[in-house]
């Protein structure tokens, strides 16, 4: 499904991905840890196509296509969903009428003819049923106004809309209530299966407890420092991440 | 930030679609302007006396004034002896049958999307046509002069109807209200007349099409709708020209008037050759529109999408005499490369219980300028007027400019004005969240300028909101890359 082999991008001239590998298959589920700053975000981005990020080397491969050859766009219509940290705000426009047009492009990509008003809502009331996500909120403008969990639930919702193959979720968890955590599970839940792979970026165990992922890595300082299963995360939770930065050292000294 | 920048640029500049010129006959007079080519056009038109007096007395005082240099616009003198002052279709049809008219002609009528056959069936629209100079075609006439309502080419009023004109021309926009309705005064070769008698609701839209073919031509129409006490009319004015490298000028004049009780709602989009993307060429649109609801209860509604023309000059305003009156002005101007718009509206307030409302949209994009200028005056006696104003700016990119200049002249307490004003940006993180969820950059910015203008763009009748959202972003394409 990606295959990322060592990845090196800078931004405004500074490098923050250092040589970074990922190797994912489909069906799988991939949490990434690790301290702020480390370039999880930035991993997120290049990998969306960010135009602001410059991958100076390496490679990534997306289903048999070369990633860096295609348009942020391009991205997206294949398959790749970014749910963000910090989603964005765009007065004006209806969420309904955001996430029709963004189906609709990506069914034109795939040759598919677009949804017409019947079958659009349809899907939409199912979604919306999965993500308990308040209706009132699709007539208002995107993201306009909404709180922060509002965002997060909406980004969710997207994504079940647009049935990613590989969805990217950017700590979608952080500030959310406890029920809004459960829900934003069941959305990664319902995508999950033998075709679809997730990351999932977070700093704690909980989202972890209902995702059980099959993979977890920690990134420091632009490179994924440790990978192991879903007990590394529990032993994150606690020794911290200094743990993992002293036996570092010590490699680092030999 | 480059990168964000570039692209933002790039978003804006399609071909300008209807740049064709056609080859048709035409009848045109020699370049400039004195008294003998207004005698000559006069005589061409067979007018009565009192219309070339009128005309003379117009150019008199024309002579006398000053071109306005208040505008937030700027560009190299006007030279009023290098332009035609008329250009007409030689083979003038027969109103109503379109099968006498050029073949050339319609081919112009399909190009620009109107065929007229198409229109009468499908539409129910009434549309005349004016090219260059004089009126070509005017669909539905006898079905309208069934309830009453006439609906011509203003030549042809002023030859069948002469009372009318002479009694309502230049009451609402005197002769000598500016230098552009001065000058139009004096050498306006066609235009639409409208009457609506009283208590007639008009059962269809009204539209005219504008185009100027001829090259070094100015477009001087004049526009005059009348709706009796109780009358109803929707109205709408759509334009084009032929890319041309020389800026060509259009300086028309729009009259409205209201008895009591009338409504009168008259929209327009204007899309004239904009010049190219370097700024060369283009439409000097100058032009004067005004409205009075004269008597009680009565209402004038302007809503415009401005999208063409190198320079647009336009204040489209409401005198409010009648007790009672409603004036609304909703906007969209987009500007982009090197467009200069100036324009907004004037409110008076003269009579009581008078309302207004004005919603304005600039969308600054390219190396554009783009200015609301809008005044609202409450005068003495007109207790309890009140207004309200909301003017917003969106800019995309950072070459642009977006200038807002409200006025407000309250003479007594009991007015209550507000005005409220926004500027936004499309960003860089607005851009690549919708791409990232699959929709270009530019499908992207016409997403977000429609849903600017949306509260403008309700305001047009349903036939034409399509159209001017097409406009909208056919107008901004090119803008991000
Ligand atoms: N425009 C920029 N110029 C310089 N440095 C930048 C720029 N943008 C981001 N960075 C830096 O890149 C580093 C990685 O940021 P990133 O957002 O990827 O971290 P993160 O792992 O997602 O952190 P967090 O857990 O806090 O979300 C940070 O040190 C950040 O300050
Ligand atoms: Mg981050």
């Amino acid at each position: 499904m990606l295959k990322i082999k060592d990845i090196h991008a800078s931004i405004d001239g500074k490098e923050i991905l250092k040589g970074l590998n990922l190797d994912i298959q489909p069906g799988e589920v991939h949490a990434i840890m690790g301290p702020n700053g480390g370039g999880k975000s930035t991993l997120a981005s290049v990998l969306a196509g960010r135009e602001n990020y410059e991958v100076t080397a390496g490679t990534i491969d997306f289903d048999g296509k070369d990633m860096l050859d295609l348009s942020p766009e391009e991205r997206a219509r294949e398959g790749l969903f970014l749910a963000f940290q910090y989603p964005v705000e765009i007065p004006g426009v209806s969420t309904t009428n955001f996430i029709k047009t963004a189906v609709n492009e990506k069914r034109k990509h795939l040759g598919q003819p677009p949804l017409d008003a019947v079958a659009f809502l349809k899907t939409m009331k199912e979604k919306t049923a999965l993500v308990e996500i308040d209706k009132s909120l699709l007539s208002r403008s995107l993201n306009e106004g909404f709180s922060g969990g509002e965002k997060k639930r909406n980004e969710i919702f997207q994504m079940a809309m647009l049935e990613p193959k590989l969805a990217i979720l950017d700590e979608t968890d952080s500030g959310l209530d406890i029920d809004a955590l459960r829900i934003v599970a069941n959305g990664v839940n319902q995508l999950r299966n033998e075709h679809n792979s997730i990351i999932v970026i977070t700093h704690y165990q909980r989202l972890l407890d209902y995702l059980q992922p099959d993979f977890v890595h920690v990134l420091v300082e632009g490179k994924i420092v440790k990978s192991g299963t879903k007990e590394l995360a529990l032993e994150l939770e606690e020794k911290g991440y200094d743990f993992i930065k002293e036996s570092l050292n010590a490699t680092a000294a030999v | 930030m480059a990168e964000e920048l570039k692209m933002l640029e790039e978003t804006v500049s399609k071909e300008y679609e209807y740049g064709f010129v056609t080859n048709i006959e035409t009848d045109v007079i020699n370049k400039g302007i004195n008294e003998d080519v207004i005698h000559l056009i006069s005589s061409k038109k067979n007018e009565p006396e009192w219309m070339l007096e009128w005309r003379l007395k117009a150019y008199y005082q024309w002579l006398k004034m000053e071109e306005p240099t208040w505008p937030n616009v700027t560009y190299p003198k006007i030279n009023y002896q290098d332009i035609i002052y008329y250009a007409a279709p030689k083979k003038k049809p027969k109103l109503g049958s379109l099968d006498e008219v050029d073949p050339e002609l319609l081919k112009t009528f399909d190009k620009l999307g109107i065929s007229l056959s198409e229109q009468k069936r499908l539409s129910g629209v009434a549309v005349d046509v004016v090219m260059d100079s004089v009126s070509v075609a005017t669909s539905f006439k006898e079905q309208l002069a069934e309830v009453g309502i006439i609906f011509c080419s203003i030549s042809e009023a002023i030859q069948k109807h002469p009372d009318l004109v002479r009694k309502h021309i230049g009451s609402v926009v005197p002769m000598n209200d500016n230098y552009f309705s001065a000058l139009n005064s004096a050498v306006f070769t066609d235009g639409s007349f409208c009457y609506i008698p009283k208590g007639v609701r008009c059962p269809m839209e009204l539209s005219t099409y504008f185009r100027i073919n001829q090259e070094n031509s100015g477009q001087f129409e004049r526009t005059l709708i009348i709706a009796e006490e109780g009358a109803y009319v929707s109205y709408l004015e759509g334009c084009t020209a032929p890319k041309r490298d020389a800026n060509q000028l259009h300086a028309a004049v729009v009259e409205l008037k209201a008895m009591a009780k009338a409504e009168i709602k008259y929209s327009t989009v204007q899309n004239w050759y904009p010049g190219d993307e370097n700024g060369k060429g283009g439409i000097y649109n100058f032009v004067t529109k005004r409205g009075i609801c004269m008597g009680d209860f009565s209402k004038i509604s302007w809503t415009q999408v401005e999208t063409g023309a190198a320079i647009t000059w336009k204040y489209p305003s409401v005198i409010l005499k009648g007790d009672n009156t409603i004036g609304e002005f909703y906007s969209v101007a987009l500007t982009n490369n090197y467009q200069q718009a100036d324009t907004g509206t004037k409110m008076i307030h003269l009579g009581k219980n008078t309302k207004s409302r004005i919603v304005s949209k600039g969308i600054s994009a390219g190396k554009s300028q783009n200015s609301y200028r809008g005044l609202v005056r409450a005068a003495k006696g007109a207790l309890n007027a009140r207004n309200y104003s909301q003017c917003d700016s969106l800019l995309l990119g950072d070459k642009c400019g977006a200038h807002t200049f409200p006025y407000i002249e309250s003479k007594n307490k009991t007015a209550i004005i507000e005005h409220e004003a926004t500027t936004s940006k499309i960003g860089e993180d607005q851009l690549f969240y919708c791409q990232q969820r699959g929709i270009d950059a530019e499908t992207a910015v016409a997403l977000i300028v429609t849903g600017f203008a949306k509260e403008v763009m309700n305001q047009l009748p349903m036939e034409f909101a399509v159209e001017a959202q097409k406009l909208l972003a056919v107008s901004l394409e090119g803008s991000v890359g």
